[in-house]
């Protein structure tokens, strides 16, 4: 089994970090009765002796004694990293694997990477080799963090670059928040091209999340939760949005349930390397079979299902019903329409009581209506995992690797090139040792090129699927 | 004589545990509808072949066990020991803690080189169990990484290190409808390294038996549990002690001989000696009268054409090609591959 490192960079990548751990806590405690640490809790678990003062020496066998994440914060700012540490999750973190400052990046790309990177290189390598030499097998990287800042945009790309220099064989799997349309930070854009260019040299996997679907979400299971029409209780601890915090008292901020659906994609995603299941899906597996070639790595994801209804009496939904809200643009978690798109690949990963006939079955009726790369016309991976999230009996994680992403990227391209034209703000980053109007150029043509490679396969959309001429050989 | 199994990867290890405990449970099934001699004669046949015998009296089965991660055979392990009838052997395995990420490449550039001498060391200590060797019996998939890569490259090494046992190779063909992306690929790499080192490749369709349990059997909801059991059961009714032709009162010494040179059905060989009959009078597993048909004809030429097709128009687009090329892997092997496997085609088609 293999342990994976979350390394979490910005407000955005902290908190929604903390939410990840918080759940994955409450996801192995309902599978491990036995208080046992067992393989899949070291996935992303130190056991360490509670006794020992300190850097607790690592147990690996046996009960457990004190769990600790392995995780590396970063944030230039102390605000949600201090609230973290005073939070119930405390315990889960270990004190010598933070990195914080106090002046903040200031929503600037080029202080987060150039600034701080230089001036915190020494440490952060020193806190990731630390994590890496307390794994036996680590196979993968996870960095949460957000586009539109300073320091999870800026600081979150430049250790993309130390990652892949570091640790070349470890898998770098990028989480990033887009900034939606609405986004109040005026510089985002210039912060996200210039984050983009990074992804797409340095990640091998980049799940883009749109904050405006993530609160699309919460609106719509609010409006079924309190809508009390149906009579219907939705089993609280079956909410995507679901927190710890969240049962005792209402959510006081909309991004805490917002941060734990993209908590869940990460659980899931992990799910069947962590736990055992008929047709395990490892993490390596993932970049295989979803990244047909290295640029085109960006993966919109979708989760099903969003609730469970508490009331025995109402039928349970059936269980083609989440397969087809996994590709509906509703459940999407950035703002994409994949029916509408070219899929290159996808990827259904099944947790619960679900059978291969099941899935089969859900693939021949959804088939027809998707359109896939003529190369590529079976293009679907799968995986059963037998344990269920918390709160459900089954759930589907969809990763597709499609065309609908285009839009977002050139959404993204455009509000880049308003500001840039004007030169509005430009100021801030060029003042900056080591920046120069290059760097936007670079990383505005980075991104250029990428569209068109879309653009490219968008345009073998609908053609028949010929085959072509096989070798002949003489027998 | 015995049958040594090396079973490779999930798919692998989850089929060896439901073959072996077929066989077992039909073993020792005590209504043979025979005789008692005739009972404990095939008793004692089987159980020669696929175990041997411990201290306190439970059956070892003779196999090996190799995964690139441990979840699998950790599960198998167990689920063997629990029924308590019969186990697999303690130091019978192979693990490693990373898988082969669906990447032929990787199970047979890095993790075959790499673990070569371990794997082939379990392998040596099976046989020296055994009193008289007969040969191997390799489960595993295509599709995958470990099973496949893994699969092709020890079975070259047991052509090397054994050239005089058989090898037979048990793959599982993947569903049409795709489990892994770049199964098409993994597929040709596989057939065309096993058609240079195996002597017989007994294959199984997942849609195949899929539609057994759908159609045959009428299971509403068909979980790979109820695939493997299919597929153990067929099996176990080919691998079980039979009497040849000759109708000599021994059973069949050498139980994977008749698989050593495939019979056509051409204009060039009698039917007689295209066609084998072996029979036992015992009963496999409480069907009172039951056939197994092994047969090598033309029925896999459509499969394998579609798989050489889908593979081919991907390649072209040279899609996932970074992924192989990265371990070792080039353009050109997949070429010899193609061209190899085309041969197969055309050669079948041309009977």
């Amino acid at each position: 089994m293999t342990q994976s490192v979350v390394i979490q960079v910005g407000q955005c990548g902290n908190q929604i970090g903390c939410c990840f751990w918080d759940l994955a806590l409450r996801e192995h405690a309902a599978v491990n009765q036995k208080g046992i640490y067992d393989e899949a809790l070291s996935s992303f678990f130190r056991n360490v002796d509670a006794r020992v003062v300190g850097d607790g020496g690592s147990i690996s066998k046996g009960k457990i004694s004190s769990l600790k994440a392995r995780a590396v914060l970063i944030d230039m700012e102390e605000g949600v990293v201090n609230e973290i540490l005073q939070g119930p999750l405390r315990d889960v973190f270990d004190s010598k694997q933070l990195i914080t400052n106090v002046s903040g990046s200031g929503n600037n790309w080029a202080v987060g990477h150039k600034v701080f990177g230089s001036a915190y290189q020494e440490q952060i390598l020193e806190k990731l080799r630390k994590s890496a030499e307390h794994c036996d097998c680590l196979q993968c990287f996870f960095i949460i963090h957000s586009m539109g800042g300073g320091t999870g945009s800026g600081l979150g790309t430049f250790l993309l670059k130390v990652l892949e220099d570091e640790f070349p064989e470890v898998y770098r799997f990028v989480t990033s928040v887009y900034p939606s349309s609405e986004d109040d930070v005026i510089t985002s854009p210039y912060n996200s091209i210039l984050a983009m260019k990074e992804l797409s040299e340095h990640a091998d996997c980049v799940l883009p999340i749109d904050n405006q679907s993530l609160f699309d979400i919460i609106s719509k299971i609010d409006l079924m939760v309190n809508s009390g029409k149906l009579g219907a209780a939705v089993k609280p601890r079956s909410l995507v949005t679901a927190s710890a915090e969240a049962l005792r008292k209402r959510h006081k901020k909309p991004f805490d349930a917002m941060n734990n659906i993209v908590a869940n994609v990460l659980l899931s995603l992990t799910s069947s390397a962590r736990f055992e299941g008929s047709l395990n899906m490892d993490l390596n597996e993932i970049s295989m079979n979803l990244v047909p070639f290295p640029q085109l790595h960006y993966l919109v994801s979708s989760l099903t299902p969003l609730y469970t209804l508490a009331d025995v009496n109402i039928p349970p939904r059936r269980l083609d019903q989440m397969f087809s809200d996994a590709f509906s643009k509703d459940h999407q978690l950035i703002r994409a329409n994949p029916r509408h798109s070219l899929y290159l690949a996808c990827a259904l990963m099944v947790r619960g009581d679900v059978q291969i006939s099941d899935l089969r079955r859900n693939i021949e009726r959804l088939k027809p209506s998707l359109q896939f790369v003529s190369w590529n016309q079976e293009g679907w991976k799968t995986s059963l995992c037998s344990v269920p999230p918390v709160g459900h009996s089954h759930s589907l994680l969809a990763l597709a690797n499609n065309t609908c992403v285009k839009p977002t990227f050139l959404e993204l391209r455009e509000r880049f090139t308003r500001l840039y034209k004007k030169k509005a703000h430009l100021h801030h980053y060029l003042q900056v040792d080591g920046m120069e109007e290059g760097c936007f150029t670079e990383a505005v043509s980075s991104l250029s090129a990428l569209i068109e490679e879309y653009d490219r396969l968008d345009a073998t959309k609908g053609m028949p699927v010929q085959n072509l001429p096989r070798l002949s050989i003489a027998v | 004589m015995s049958i040594v199994t090396v079973q490779l990867g999930q798919c692998g290890n989850q089929i060896g545990f439901e073959v072996f405990d077929a066989l077992f449970s039909d073993s020792h099934c005590s209504q043979g509808f025979c005789s008692k001699k005739e009972n404990e004669a095939y008793q004692a046949s089987c159980k020669e072949r696929f175990f041997s015998e411990e201290e306190n009296g439970v059956p070892i089965a003779r196999a090996v066990l190799v995964d690139m991660e441990p979840k699998v055979i950790n599960q198998t392990l167990s689920k063997a020991a629990q029924s308590g009838r019969w186990k697999y052997g303690q130091h019978s395995c192979f693990c490693q803690k990373q898988g082969s990420g669906n990447n032929w490449a990787y199970g047979y550039s890095v993790h075959g080189p790499r673990h070569q001498e371990s794997i082939m060391n379990l392998i040596q200590k099976e046989v020296e169990k055994c009193d008289s060797l007969s040969g191997f019996f390799i489960i595993m998939s295509m599709a995958g990484g470990t099973g496949s890569g893994l699969g092709a490259f020890i079975t070259q090494n047991l052509q090397d290190e054994f050239s005089n046992s058989l090898r037979m190779n048990q793959i599982i063909w993947p569903y049409g409808t795709g489990e892994v992306i770049v199964q098409n690929y993994n597929s040709i790499l596989t057939l065309s390294h096993l058609y240079r080192s195996s002597d017989a490749l007994l294959v199984h369709e997942n849609d195949a038996v899929h539609k057994i349990c759908a159609k045959l059997m009428n299971i509403k909801q068909i979980s790979f549990s109820d695939i493997n059991q299919v597929l153990a059961h067929q099996l176990g009714s080919v691998f079980q002690p039979t009497y040849s032709a000759e109708g000599s009162s021994h059973y069949r010494r050498n139980p994977l001989e008749g698989f050593k040179e495939p019979a056509l059905y051409t204009s060039w060989l009698k039917p007689v000696d295209a066609f084998s009959v072996w029979r036992t009078q015992r009963a496999f597993r409480r069907y009172e009268k039951s056939a197994a048909l092994v047969s090598n004809s033309q029925f896999l030429v459509k499969p394998l054409d579609t798989i050489v097709g889908r593979a081919w128009n991907m390649f072209a687009s040279k899609a996932y090609i970074h992924q192989y090329t990265k371990f070792g892997v080039e353009e050109e092997d997949f070429l010899d591959s193609f061209t190899l496997l085309e041969q197969i085609v055309a050669s079948y088609c041309n009977l």
